[in-house]
């Protein structure tokens, strides 16, 4: 047994709750322990991947209560990748608000304790293995979220950030209908348990989980940001500080997880054509991204709109129902994640030096040549062009997709958000470093502390480009690992020798 | 010597490693040290390529294969055949003279580093493409040059036509880039393979197979954007915009001839059936012969010069179509020869837009007496591109014409190819001409913007390197480019070649005549323009594909503005709409629901007179809520009798602690909403239309009845439940009776963990908002309101009694209803009476930092408590318990749970005021206001 | 009764939903609490109504109700408080004008939400 997966929620909880006792006076004290606590998420998500490479499944009876009863944390490869990305991408997040002069954490209250709670919903969104337990921590990412979205206040800000608080509690009620639905059918919320029961459910009781399996894509497609449920996401991530946007670049990704853990693996994409809906939603959000992005504004509303697009991408795949998808869905989800937050990050120190992200002329930014490049990377791997991640990932995409019916229609799409893609970033990048102003460039330099962080996410991408054969070793194992929900259920309730369920208490017993 | 397997990518890596970096940090000193930096590193990769040239002379390709990702098929595999020698010596040879003549033109406000840095990037690329043998491989390269090309046409980034120049290139070879990929995809499904030299093997199988006709098509659609064929024009000209050592680069060996390189590296896999040659000719044909007309009527001379180029890749293009062995050995040839002669023409238009300082013909007139050395290089090079004889550009010309008369026996459309041919070559000799005439010839320059003189002595070193291989090349084919072009072509054609001879002289034959006729008719067709039609007054016609492009662009940006941000515009009711309008649409529309629905023979439970009268309370109660929802007190009202009846209806369905809890709950809601609104400011009437009203009213319906109806359905159905599970052992192993209360301590502890830290969170919040509207007044205390003197006695006598009440919930919690949360919330409801009686600005509320701390240390309390079983080598949250039994209170449970519960307790009561406590400040603020 | 606890269910469902459709913000945090009461008695009715047997262990009771549906509402009560009062407080921050617009970014805030002006 070991205390990976809970470590991952107790270390920034733990952290969170040491700083409120320190208080917002001592900034620097909260600073170190908050880079204290992403340096050990790192290292605990290093050790989760190679713990589960291996194919294992590490199971932790909270409570010492065996499945299905007590609450389980599942440690599977699925789960792995996404606190590594987490702690990445979180941990590149800080660094950015710590190199940003004035931080981010100056401009409001209770920001580190925050940050480390926001890490603390979403890991313990990934490692859980029980229905309710993961609204649980939806809920704690979220709130977490709403604030985080503010923090820093101004008008824009808080107004998107209403919008995104009511659109997504509106979400979570409807999450609870799905998870008491299941559970009326089912009797339980272990995911394990409902592999098992969902196939072997009565006819009456299976059209209750489809129900529930539809009312729950609602809910995840709303927190992956699918058409039409995105709107929210384009202004709040415009809206929010760039270091939060990259750190959100993971949160839509908690729905993608949620889809496939839940549609992927425990009711099947045919579960109320599950997949055929997903697929539609999918193509029309990839395509709405693109256009936004075309159109956007500033440079982090339009990486806003790359967020949608990569998730459309990224749900084509998953919608095509096949292991190569899904390995393909997980590839693109990884590269998508840590490229779109090097955007914002990189939106923010362009920002800095230029006064404005914006596409309309202004002075020119003091290093065009570190800044430009960093774009150009960022923005060629987003768009597509190879050698990059993004490239790749596109590639394995369209091949996982070729067996899939409509497949014209898929490719057609999935080549014009590449096309529509590049065609934005080119335009943004001309108006960002070519149309200046005849203003003088401001002093102010960015060090290399300054873009480390920015510069560590896109060599992460190039790294998912570089050793792609390794990486796709692994997100293939994934894959498979997902389809197969026997040996799921079997890790996870082999200790137990208990009776499956039993009739409700409110009945009489036989 | 370096190992053959190592040559190939080490001639990549040479400029696309060795040559960006030295570069760009040697442009940091001196443009001169960039140039020489990056001449180094080219001449060395040519060099390399050289090396193993014999190798493939003999007849052995030299190639190398890394792998780098098996699971898409997408290897390093190099391979140097005949063809790719050709393309790399141009491609570096070209490149070599490029930098040297970049060196003298660019300018002192022209940084050096990015421009040869940006160069070392597009030729590496290049010879990636030329070098590939994988067709994976191929597109990642081709992309790469993409890019290159963006970054070089936009290098000038203070010029708008430079930048979209860039951006057009980009956008239009981009298309073309995506279409080849989905084309190369194809192959690589039929073929099983990305390996170009293992498709061709079975390049049968490929042509058979179903998907050929929609991979060719994808992929020449590749070919033709690259290499400017019409109607994919339109980006050549506008990239005259860069500087033009990159124009005589790009424009003449290297970017264009990229797609007439996939053509015919693809032609022993895809050429020889009827759809290759009619599609590959048709266009070409049409793109020679309009790209000489329109060439014509440029004054620009880069213009003219780029549709000059585009009307001899249409000649290239039509010559792979044909599926005859010499017209493949043309194409080949021409290759070269058009690379020489458009360099050196793109270098001598260079020179003389640095000397004179326009490029315009109208004014640049009689040129020959001010610069006859570069004038004699432009005539030669222009002679050339006419195909005047002894020159390479007659060679390849004369068997353009072969091939085309050839095609006079087939029929009508051979016939009128042939002609189409004669006419075009009239064209190309009168652009020739008019380059010549109107520059150098043709009376006395025009107000120039500079005296024009000759350039500096280097600058005009490359024009002649160049110019001396078209006269070479012209007078002894054979012995210079012979051996090169024959394996090239036969690296095209793929079978043997029959004996041909490339020579200057094929006695009076048919092409000869129609090469004489071409140059009669240009020659007229000159002299009338310009005598009669006066063609320096030409305006050139609105109407281009440039435009239809621009349009289309704007259409669809405008398109993204309108569908993507008109329509997420922040409008909430729009997105909960679509919400509940998909929810609706999902369950109706796959009609799950009414399966749901249907009823079950379970007992039902008897209608009692309480549960009607409830439900009628309820219903007028939650109408109230709708109907009058603008007053806010009156609604608020409404929502805490709905909240009453709901916790009756929880007691009633035999849950006590639900409707404690309720309870509660809702006494906190209510004043802690109301301070809020007290500092609210009353939200204006929404104008929202009747329509809309009823579109909500309708959704809700929906969605209302279908969640009845499920409730329904379940309800009238038995079940089957893990929950026996608890009520076995939540006394034995939980150490507690109530299963409720145990589920949430013991069972299901880790929820209630995540449930408090929502709380602490939202406290954090709730803090964090207000601060920004907090503004202290030190003379607001006359403001305050004066609470009831009873009322504050009554508050101060409840404080203590609430509190042993809160106790003794707690305490019995374990078995009892109650527990830590509700006992928490009690205390927090009689503080909040308390602070009420004193007065609602809150002044009085103490120890902000107290109540973070109070929360901080409740989620820490309750976290080591679950760490603490670590120790026994438990997991989290593992529980013991002992139930000594005390007099008064009962069997008073010493669980380890009772300690979480105590988390619990302090959690929600330092939640629960520090959010008061904030709201209290901000409403402070408001009765100043 | 059962058909009464549905009906309630729906109602209260409904009435929520058409006070979130609202767009202003009092409204919608009206409807925000009738939903989580309607989902609230939902939960409760998936675990089939009971009446009089609490999930209090006691001997010779035979049938209880069910309890993890119960333990479940709890939890999602206090959620509800949470959110509730930070939506509220949300609404409160956007009618105020912040102390620096400096925050603000380009953006097209349009709409109706939350219409306090």
């Amino acid at each position: 047994m070991t205390h990976a997966a809970i470590a991952s929620v107790l270390v920034p909880s733990a952290c969170a709750a040491l700083m409120l006792f320190i208080g917002d006076r001592r900034l620097r004290a909260q600073r170190v322990l908050g880079l204290v606590s992403c340096v050990t998420l790192v290292l605990i998500a290093i050790a989760a991947v190679l713990w589960t490479s291996s194919g294992a499944i590490e199971v932790y009876r909270l409570g010492d209560w065996p499945a299905p009863f007590g609450i389980v944390l599942v440690l599977d490869r699925l789960a792995a990748l996404m606190l590594a990305l987490t702690a990445v991408v979180g941990g590149a997040a800080l660094a950015a608000v710590l190199t940003a002069d004035p931080g981010l954490d100056t401009r409001g209250r209770h920001f580190h304790p925050l940050f480390q709670l926001q890490l603390m919903g979403l890991n313990g969104a990934f490692v859980t293995g029980d229905l309710f337990n993961l609204f649980v921590f939806f809920e704690v990412l979220l709130v977490a979220s709403y604030c985080l979205l503010v923090h820093g206040r101004g008008a824009v800000r808080l107004r998107f950030g209403f919008h995104y608080v009511v659109v997504n509690l509106t979400a979570s009620a409807l999450f609870l209908i799905g998870i008491a639905l299941l559970y009326a059918a089912t009797g339980t919320l272990n995911f394990a348990d409902l592999a098992v029961r969902v196939p072997r459910a009565a006819p009456a009781d299976a059209s209750l989980v489809h129900v529930a399996a539809l009312v729950l894509l609602v809910v995840f497609a709303v927190k992956a940001a699918v058409f039409p449920l995105c709107l929210w996401l384009p202004g709040a991530y415009a809206a929010a500080a760039p270091p939060v946007a990259a750190l959100f670049a993971i949160m839509t990704k908690v729905g993608v997880y949620a889809i496939l853990r839940l549609h992927g693996s425990v009711f099947g994409l045919d579960a109320g054509a599950v997949g055929t809906w997903l697929l539609a939603g999918a193509i029309v959000t990839a395509g709405f991204g693109a256009l936004g992005a075309l159109a956007a504004p500033t440079l982090a509303s339009m990486t806003g709109y790359l967020t949608l697009a990569s998730i459309g991408t990224l749900l084509i795949a998953v919608g095509a129902g096949s292991s190569a998808g899904s390995s393909a869905a997980l590839y693109y989800l990884a590269h998508s994640t840590l490229v779109t937050a090097a955007l914002f990050l990189l939106a923010e120190r362009i920002a800095a030096q230029r006064a404005s992200d914006g596409f309309l002329p202004s002075r020119p930014v003091a290093q065009p040549a570190e800044l430009g490049t960093l774009f150009v990377i960022g923005a060629a791997s987003v768009a597509g062009l190879p050698p990059l991640s993004g490239f790749i990932g596109k590639l394995t995409v369209l091949q996982s997709t070729a067996t899939t019916p409509g497949r014209p229609w898929l490719w057609s799409m999935l080549l014009a958000t590449g096309l529509l893609t590049t065609i934005g970033l080119a335009r943004g990048g001309s108006a960002l470093f070519w149309k200046t102003t005849d203003a003088a460039a401001p002093a102010t330099r960015a060090g290399f502390v300054a873009l480390a962080p920015t510069v560590t996410l896109l060599a992460f991408g190039a790294a998912l480009a570089l050793f792609a054969a390794p990486v796709q070793r692994f997100t293939d194992a994934t894959a498979e690992q997902i389809a197969e929900r026997e040996l799921y259920a079997a890790s996870v309730l082999h200790a137990t020798d208990e009776p499956p369920v039993r009739p409700m208490p409110s009945e009489p017993r036989p | 010597m370096i190992a053959p397997s190592l040559a190939l990518p080490l001639a990549i890596a040479l400029p696309l490693i060795a040559g960006t970096t030295l570069a760009a940090v040697a442009g940091r000193s001196s443009g001169r040290a960039a140039a020489g930096a990056l001449a180094v590193v080219t001449a060395a990769a040519l060099g390399i390529v050289l090396a193993s040239a014999p190798a493939v002379l003999a007849g052995q390709p030299v190639s190398t294969t890394w792998p780098w990702i098996p699971g898409i098929g997408l290897a390093f595999s190099l391979r140097l055949d005949g063809l790719a020698l050709l393309f790399s010596v141009l491609i570096l040879g070209i490149g070599l003279l490029v930098i040297l003549y970049a060196r003298y033109y660019l300018g002192p406000a022209d940084p050096p580093g990015k421009f040869y840095a940006r160069l070392a990037l597009f030729m590496a690329a290049m010879l990636g493409i030329v070098l590939s043998d994988n067709l994976l491989l191929l597109a990642v390269f081709w992309e790469i040059t993409s890019l290159a090309s963006f970054l070089l046409i936009g290098y000038w980034q203070h010029r708008a036509d430079a930048r979209e120049g860039a951006r057009m290139a980009l956008a239009v070879t981009g298309v073309g880039g995506l279409a080849m990929l989905a084309g190369f995809l194809l192959i690589g499904e039929t073929a099983g393979s990305y390996e170009i030299s293992a498709i061709v093997g079975i390049a049968d199988q490929v042509r058979d197979d179903p998907r050929y006709p929609a991979a060719l098509i994808l992929i020449l659609l590749g070919a033709f954007t690259k290499s400017a064929q019409f109607p994919f024009h339109f980006w050549l000209p506008a990239a005259m915009a860069a500087p033009t050592p990159v124009s005589a680069y790009l424009h003449s060996a290297t970017l264009v001839k990229a797609g007439i390189f996939l053509i015919a590296r693809l032609y022993p896999i895809l050429g020889g059936t009827p759809l290759f040659t009619y599609v590959v000719t048709t266009v070409g044909l049409v793109t020679f012969v309009f790209g000489a007309y329109v060439a014509v009527f440029k004054h620009d001379l880069k213009g003219l010069l780029a549709y000059s180029t585009m009307s001899h890749l249409g000649l290239i293009t039509f010559l792979l179509g044909l599926d005859s062995p010499l017209s493949n050995v043309a194409a080949v040839f021409h290759i070269g020869n058009h690379a020489t002669f458009k360099a050196s023409l793109f270098m001598a238009a260079g020179i003389i837009e640095h000397e004179v300082g326009t490029r315009d013909m109208r004014r640049m007139n009689g040129l020959w007496k001010y610069m006859p050395h570069t004038g004699t290089l432009a005539i030669v090079a222009a002679s050339a591109m006419a195909g005047v004889p002894l020159l390479n550009g007659f060679l390849s010309k004369e068997m353009f014409f072969a091939e085309a008369l050839a095609l006079r026996h087939l029929g009508f459309l051979g016939g009128l190819a042939s002609v189409t041919v004669a006419v075009g070559a009239a064209f190309s000799v009168a652009y020739s001409t008019r380059f010549v005439h109107d520059v150098f010839f043709n009376g006395e320059p025009r107000d120039l913007p500079r005296p024009p003189h000759e350039a500096p002595r280097f600058m005009k070193v490359p024009v002649e390197v160049l110019v001396t291989v078209c006269i070479a090349v012209g007078l002894l084919p054979g012995l210079t480019v012979g051996p090169l072009v024959d394996l090239a072509a036969r690296a095209v054609f793929g079978a043997d070649l029959p004996a041909y001879s490339v020579a200057l002289w094929h006695g009076f034959t048919l092409p000869l005549l129609l090469s004489a006729l071409a140059f009669a008719g240009g020659a007229l067709l000159y002299w009338a323009l310009q005598r009669q039609y006066n063609l320096h007054l030409h305006v050139p016609s609105r109407w281009s594909a440039r435009r239809i492009y621009l349009a289309f662009l704007a259409g669809l940006t405008s398109l993204g503005d309108r569908t993507s941000i008109g329509f997420a515009n922040g409008a909430l009711s729009r997105s909960l709409a679509l919400l509940f309008g998909v929810v609706v649409v999902l369950l109706v529309g796959s009609t799950q629901l009414t399966v749901g629905v249907h009823t079950g023979e379970r007992p039902l439970l008897p209608l009692t007179a309480l549960g009607v009268v409830a439900a009628l309370v309820l219903a007028v109660a939650a109408l109230g809520c709708v109907i009058w929802h603008r007053e806010r007190l009156v609604a608020l009202v409404f929502s805490g009798v709905v909240g009453l009846v709901v916790s009756i209806a929880f007691l009633y369905f035999s849950a006590p602690d639900l409707a404690i809890t309720q309870l509660v709950v809702e006494v906190v809601t209510t004043v802690l909403v109301l301070m809020a609104l007290a500092r609210l400011p009353r939200s204006g009437h929404e104008h929202s239309s009747p329509l809309r009203h009823s579109r909500d009213a309708i959704l809700a319906g929906l969605v209302g009845v279908s969640l009845g109806g499920l409730a329904l359905g379940v309800m009238t159905r038995p079940g089957t439940t893990i929950s026996w599970y608890f009520l076995e052992n939540s006394l034995p192993r939980g150490g507690g009776a109530n299963v409720v209360s145990v589920l949430l301590t013991d069972f299901r502890a880790y929820d209630t963990l995540g449930e408090i830290t929502v709380l602490a969170i939202t406290a954090l919040g709730v803090v964090a908002l207000l601060d920004g509207v907090r503004q202290p007044k030190p003379d607001a205390d006359h403001l305050r309101a004066p609470a009831p003197l009873l009322f504050a006695v009554a508050a101060r006598w409840l404080l203590p009694l609430a509190i042993v009440v809160s106790v003794y919930v707690f305490l019995r919690g374990h078995n009892e209803p109650g527990g830590g949360f509700v006992a928490g919330l009690i205390t927090a409801v009689a503080l909040l009476l308390r602070h009420i009686a004193h007065g609602v600005s809150g002044g009085t509320v103490p120890r902000r930092f107290g109540y973070t701390r109070i929360t901080a240390s409740g989620l820490l309390i309750a976290g080591a408590t679950g760490v603490a079983a670590w120790g026994l080598g438990k997991p989290f949250l593992t529980s013991v318990h002992a139930e000594p039994v005390v007099p008064l209170i009962g069997a008073l449970p010493l669980a380890s749970a009772t300690l979480f519960d105590l988390g619990i307790y302090l959690a929600v009561v330092g939640t629960t005021m520090r959010m008061l406590a904030s709201l209290a400040d901000a409403s402070g603020e408001a009765g100043e206001r | 009764m059962e058909i009464l606890v549905a009906g309630a269910i729906g109602l209260l469902t409904a009435c929520g939903i058409y006070l979130v459709l609202r767009g202003s913000s009092f409204p919608v945090v009206l409807g925000l609490m009738l939903l989580s009461y309607s989902v609230n008695l939902f939960i409760v009715a998936m675990g089939r109504l009971t009446v009089g047997r609490p999930p209090i262990v006691a001997a010779g009771a035979a049938t209880y109700a069910d309890p993890l549906p119960q333990a479940l509402v709890l939890t999602a009560i206090v959620i509800g408080l949470a959110t509730t009062v930070f939506t509220i407080v949300l609404a409160l921050a956007v009618s105020v004008p912040p102390r620096d617009e400096a925050a603000d970014r380009v953006a097209r805030p349009q709409g109706d939400e939350p219409s306090l002006r």
